[in-house]
């Protein structure tokens, strides 16, 4: 496995925590793993991205460079523009069409339309949009298991904020089943 | 064979000082070293040296010394407190290493109420350079970067270090005191005592400021010095206590 | 322990913590802030001290005098920072107290930039402040790297009496690995020299100090710092010499730019072109036996150093190839860190194939 996966949006939408619980659950299953964010004043309210690269050899560069993404999820316009052409040939595209009105361009990879935010608030929370996100990644990309996910949800949440597991994990579902 | 009536106090060593005839250095080391000896506290001192005419008070005072970069005497003080809370920090910093570069640092060290004792030499100029301008050269007063007098209008005014220090509450003890004559070298004396028995209590920061001569730099001789200091020094840096948290 | 995801900052602090660091003052600046942060929780938590200084001056000089007590202590800032502690640090390395320092690079000059740069090479491995003096410097590549170093930073410090310096950069500092922080076996050595109140007279008074005003005094402290620094050079150089097996070309890179190489490597070993990669783990001492060694290769044709700055470290390839094989500088500025495309680009251009 090789998967570099750069994810982008708003900062508020959660980026940098969907990387951080993709790289926990791939690093529980034994992968090796990095999680690189861009840090800075764009964190406040600016587009911000994380790049997580997932591998079962040692991590070379942690930067994901134009070209090599596997996967590029866009959470918001300016990073749908800025990092589409990140994705490598034959590589998948995960747009939120909530906010987005615009279509990739890219004919050589795979693009899906996720109404993330919508989806969000048919769950009564549209903070959940990043969880419905990577769901629907995770069901096109199969890179953890959905139990360890689940795991992770538990231990981030767990006995602080329970009523929060059972919430993310129906977020999940939601994008996985939107994604199938 | 008669019991000796005077003997120096253990806390100096026998190393010659380097400091200039009719410098009152000498009276400060000495009430500084004799207050540590008397309460009994100089298995535990740990001393740090300015960078200024006293650059060398780490030959003199003796116990564990540091010698610290210009100004930044406060700041290792806080290191070496942090890390040997039981010991006995004192700082022995002059004008311009403590109201000029190092203005920062012994601010802070007060704010955070750090417990150690800061000894200020305040003889409105700069010795071990050659006699420039201190943030304490009185007005009108000459040195060789105020040529002419210090101007307030190119030069600014000169700096109350006491005053300054009695604002921060981390300040448990702050005065001002001279060692131009015997009654004043008494109370200096009670009050860099009064510094290290707070210490020892455990309080916040004691700042003593020592009103101190400069023959060599001033241009005059260790009497007329003496003089100036009562009636130039003092009016402007009156003496007393600014502060006295254990008096309140 | 099992292997957690921690980021750079807060995972060399911990690192810190389990070699014996029990006195921390810092200052907070981008991208190092969650060193002091780090420290501010887990310091009271294992009886240790942190203080946040008024200015990285203060910071170091508390450095000086804390380290001076003979304690494990250490601070950490990134570049506009670092050039303040550079007068602190000379004092500490002339008074010969072991002492740890943190350089999460960032770009320069002045204020700079927040993201990563290596520009800080020359002040790392020259000495940095005023004076004759070196500090031993580890440039670790990952995180885990950076925390194994960081047990051989405080233990090289106090063996030798020196400044060690784990010289990283923003993305080292703000990427999260997995990383286990092994237990360390802290050995202690000799610090009679310390000053801790003079209650011990067996020993004589303890005088930390950077003054020696006559020749003859200064001249003896400079030759005995020479002497330990030499010592160090031949004890203590790591490096990694990577698919070093008869490359045709060798790149040099150091911390985080060395995994961008070692990316081009395999891309080029797609390609049929053999290139090895020498990685300094310590930049100073440099490791110019690796490169005295690669020159001599008869299948190596050229050296590509690859940085971020502004052909910092293609000094030290030059003086390790001695003029044996052609040295060429692959750099970037401005914080854009390379991509393994263009350093392929480079040695293909090397090879003359374009």
């Amino acid at each position: 496995m090789n998967e570099q996966i750069l994810i982008a949006g708003f900062g508020g939408q959660g980026v940098l925590s969907m990387g951080k619980m993709l790289a926990e659950a791939a690093m529980a299953e034994g992968h090796e793993v990095s999680w690189l964010p861009s840090y800075g004043p764009e964190m406040r309210g600016g587009t911000s991205n994380v790049s997580v690269n997932i591998s079962d050899k040692p991590i070379g560069a942690p930067i994901i460079s134009p070209g090599d993404a596997t996967c590029v999820m866009a959470m918001n316009l300016p990073s749908l523009t800025k990092f589409e052409s990140f994705v490598k040939p034959g590589g998948l595209l995960l747009v939120n069409s909530s906010i987005i009105d615009k279509k990739a361009t890219r004919t050589d990879i795979t693009v899906y339309y996720v109404k993330a935010n919508d989806l969000a608030n048919e769950l009564g929370n549209p903070k959940t949009a990043n969880m419905i996100m990577l769901g629907a990644y995770l069901e096109k990309a199969k890179v953890v298991k959905p139990e360890t996910m689940l795991d992770q949800l538990r231990a981030v949440f767990g006995a602080k904020k329970p009523q929060l597991v059972e919430l993310n994990e129906n977020a999940l579902k939601k994008g996985a089943d939107s994604a199938k | 064979m008669s019991e000796p009536v005077f003997k120096k106090t253990s806390m100096l060593t026998d190393a010659p000082t380097h400091y200039c005839p009719g410098c009152t250095h000498g009276i400060i080391h000495r009430l500084v070293a004799e207050s540590i000896e008397e309460l009994g506290l100089s298995d535990r001192a740990i001393g740090i040296a300015p960078v200024g005419c006293s650059v060398f008070a780490y030959r003199y005072f003796n116990c564990d010394m540091q010698e610290a970069a210009h100004g930044r005497a406060p700041a290792a003080a806080t290191g070496i407190k942090r890390a040997v809370p039981n010991s006995i920090v004192f700082t022995y910093q002059g004008d311009g290493d403590l109201l000029s570069i190092g203005n920062c640092e012994v601010n802070h060290a007060a704010a955070r109420g750090e417990k150690i004792c800061v000894f200020l030499i305040n003889n409105a100029i700069y010795g071990m350079t050659g006699g420039q301008m201190a943030p304490t050269t009185l007005i009108g007063m000459k040195s060789t970067t105020s040529p002419k007098g210090r101007d307030p209008e190119v030069n600014g005014y000169p700096m109350r270090g006491a005053e300054m220090l009695a604002t921060h509450e981390g300040t448990y003890y702050a005065a001002r005191v001279a060692v131009n004559n015997t009654k004043n070298i008494l109370a200096a004396k009670k009050a860099i005592k009064k510094a290290f028995e707070y210490q020892n209590a455990g309080k916040g920061l004691s700042f003593v400021e020592i009103l101190s001569t400069c023959p060599t730099n001033w241009g005059l001789s260790p009497i007329e010095s003496l003089e100036f200091l009562e009636n130039k020094m003092m009016p402007y840096y009156p003496l007393g206590v600014l502060k006295d948290k254990g008096a309140e | 322990m099992a292997r957690v995801l921690m980021k750079g900052n807060e995972a060399i602090a911990e690192a810190a913590i389990a070699a014996g660091c029990r006195f921390f003052f810092g200052y907070p600046i981008t991208p190092q802030s969650e060193v002091p942060e780090y420290f501010s929780i887990r310091m009271p938590e294992v009886g240790g001290t942190f203080v946040q200084a008024e200015s990285e001056v203060a910071a170091v000089n508390m450095l000086y005098g804390a380290a001076g007590t003979g304690v494990r202590a250490m601070t950490s800032s990134s570049s506009p920072g670092f050039s303040l502690k550079q007068e602190g640090i000379s004092y500490i390395a002339c008074a010969e107290i072991p002492a740890v320092v943190v350089n999460i690079m960032r770009g320069g000059p002045g204020l700079g930039s927040i993201q990563a740069s290596q520009a800080d090479y020359f002040q790392a491995t020259k000495g940095g402040g005023h004076g004759d003096y070196r500090l031993l410097v580890y440039a670790p590549a990952s995180i885990q790297e950076a925390c194994d170093l960081m047990a051989t930073a405080f233990d090289r410090s106090q063996k030798y009496r020196c400044v060690s310096m784990i010289l990283g950069d923003g993305m080292l500092g703000q990427m999260m690995e997995p990383v286990e922080i092994k237990p360390v076996e802290v050995k202690q050595y000799d610090n009679s020299w310390a000053t801790v109140g003079w209650a011990d007279k067996s020993r004589p008074r303890a005088v930390v100090n950077s003054l020696y005003i006559t020749h003859e005094e200064l001249g003896a402290v400079n030759k005995r710092l020479q002497a330990k620094y030499k010592e160090i050079a031949a004890n203590e150089v790591m490096v990694e010499e990577f698919n070093m097996d008869q490359p045709e070309f060798v790149i040099v890179a150091f911390g985080t730019v060395a995994r961008i190489a070692k990316n081009a490597v395999a891309k080029l070993k797609e390609q049929g072109i053999n290139v090895g990669l020498i990685r300094p783990i310590t930049v100073w001492p440099f490791p110019y036996c690796s490169l005295e060694k690669a020159a001599a290769m008869n299948s190596v044709k050229g050296f590509l150093t690859v940085e971020v700055s502004a052909g910092q470290l293609v000094e030290d390839v030059r003086l390790g190839v001695n003029g044996k094989k052609p040295v060429e500088l692959h750099n970037t500025l401005g914080s854009v860190y390379p991509t393994p495309d263009e350093i392929v680009e480079s040695i293909l251009a090397l090879k003359g194939r374009k």
